[in-house]
């Protein structure tokens, strides 16, 4: 019998990034994407906005698109939802195109999970009517280039839920 | 004390191409700019998130650098945002100009005092979270008369107005809005700026 190892590793998503343009990570670092810190500190096409608390993410990402910037956001999930304004307002209502990678504290494959963040999230995400992809290992990493054409298409936030078990390099 | 929009028409006087970020009062049509504003193609106006224009002025002075941002906050919008403060001299923005109107109360929801109305010591705040220069001015020739130093001073600058509490006691859906709206604001600064 064969095991599936399911790995991210930080230059998947990296490169991910660079390849799509993107300027800025506006973040509030989570243990599900702590791997990517010193990568990104080092990258020096991206810069990172490090913030005090997640609702900031979204209003400083609007700021940086309106100005001709692409940044993305990567915060946990449960800096979600202590977003919900900032999203509705400064997300959904001003149609800004924004790509929120989401550390998916609790996700696991093999079902049940007792984490009511993980729960919860998919719910919060559907009741939005945001639409996101999952990413697990580095094989997935073309789906952040899939969520910043879908929200340049929509012109609509995106979630990326990374619910990986990472490597760390 | 100082009117809310004498201190908005000082401030405007003063652009000479500046992007303005002002909420609630500021952008309040009796009281703020949007009745005074001289250069309303660089407005961005932000009203549907509470307490995050301090933020949203964070993200285009970083993506706009060359250009002056001045933010015209609201005391209980930044109390709603306070990390924001630290957010803000982390990153340093050297164009970055955080105009707070203290006048104590939530003017939009009847006036109601905000927490420590009247003890929170805003100036030491800022200078306690970083800010390159704080300012503070309870009169508006003081105000007048310092603008050019205030502008002159590598950001993060940090300028605390003590302004009257004028209050709006209408129920939301009746009240003057802008004739310009938040979706326009943000649909045509782009274009104003040639970035898209």
């Amino acid at each position: 019998m064969t095991t599936h190892e399911a790995v991210l590793h930080p230059p998947a998503l990296i490169n991910e990034l660079k390849k799509n343009n993107i300027t800025h990570i506006v973040w509030l670092p989570d243990s599900e994407t702590n791997f990517m810190y010193q990568m990104l500190m080092a990258e020096p096409s991206i810069d990172l906005v490090p913030v005090c608390r997640e609702g900031e993410t979204m209003a400083i990402a609007a700021g940086l698109w309106v100005g001709g910037k692409k940044p993305v956001v990567l915060i946990q999930n449960t800096g979600i939802f202590e977003s919900g304004d900032s999203i509705r307002g400064l997300g959904l209502d001003i149609n800004q195109p924004l790509v929120m990678l989401i550390g998916y504290r609790g996700w696991t494959r093999r079902g049940a999970t007792p984490d009511s963040a993980a729960q919860f999230i998919e719910h919060i995400l559907h009741a939005w009517n945001l639409n996101y992809y999952l990413i697990e290992s580095d094989a997935d990493a073309d789906r952040i280039g899939l969520a910043i054409a879908e929200a340049d298409r929509t012109q609509r936030p995106v979630g990326v839920l990374i619910g990986a078990e990472f490597g760390s390099e | 004390m100082i009117k809310n929009q004498d201190a908005v028409r000082v401030i405007d006087s003063k652009r000479n191409g500046a992007l303005f970020v002002p909420t609630m009062n500021a952008n309040n049509v009796h009281f703020g700019l949007p009745t005074v504003t001289t250069d309303q193609k660089h407005d961005l106006p932000v009203s549907g998130a509470m307490g995050k224009a301090s933020s949203l002025a964070l993200g285009l002075a970083l993506a706009q650098p060359d250009k002056k941002v001045f933010c015209l906050d609201g005391d209980g919008s930044l109390l709603m945002n306070l990390g924001a403060l630290v957010t803000m001299s982390n990153k340093a923005p050297k164009n970055l100009y955080h105009f707070l109107f203290n006048n104590g109360v939530y003017a939009v929801t009847g006036g109601q005092p905000i927490p420590g109305s009247g003890q929170t010591d805003w100036e030491n705040m800022a200078k306690a979270a970083g800010y390159a220069s704080v300012f503070s001015f309870d009169n508006l020739e003081d105000l007048t008369t310092s603008m050019d130093e205030v502008l002159a001073s590598v950001g993060p600058v940090f300028i605390h107005l003590e302004v009257e509490p004028e209050v709006e006691n209408t129920p939301v859906q009746f009240r003057t809005r802008p004739s310009r709206t938040v979706q326009q604001a943000f649909r045509e600064l782009p274009e104003t700026l040639g970035v898209r």
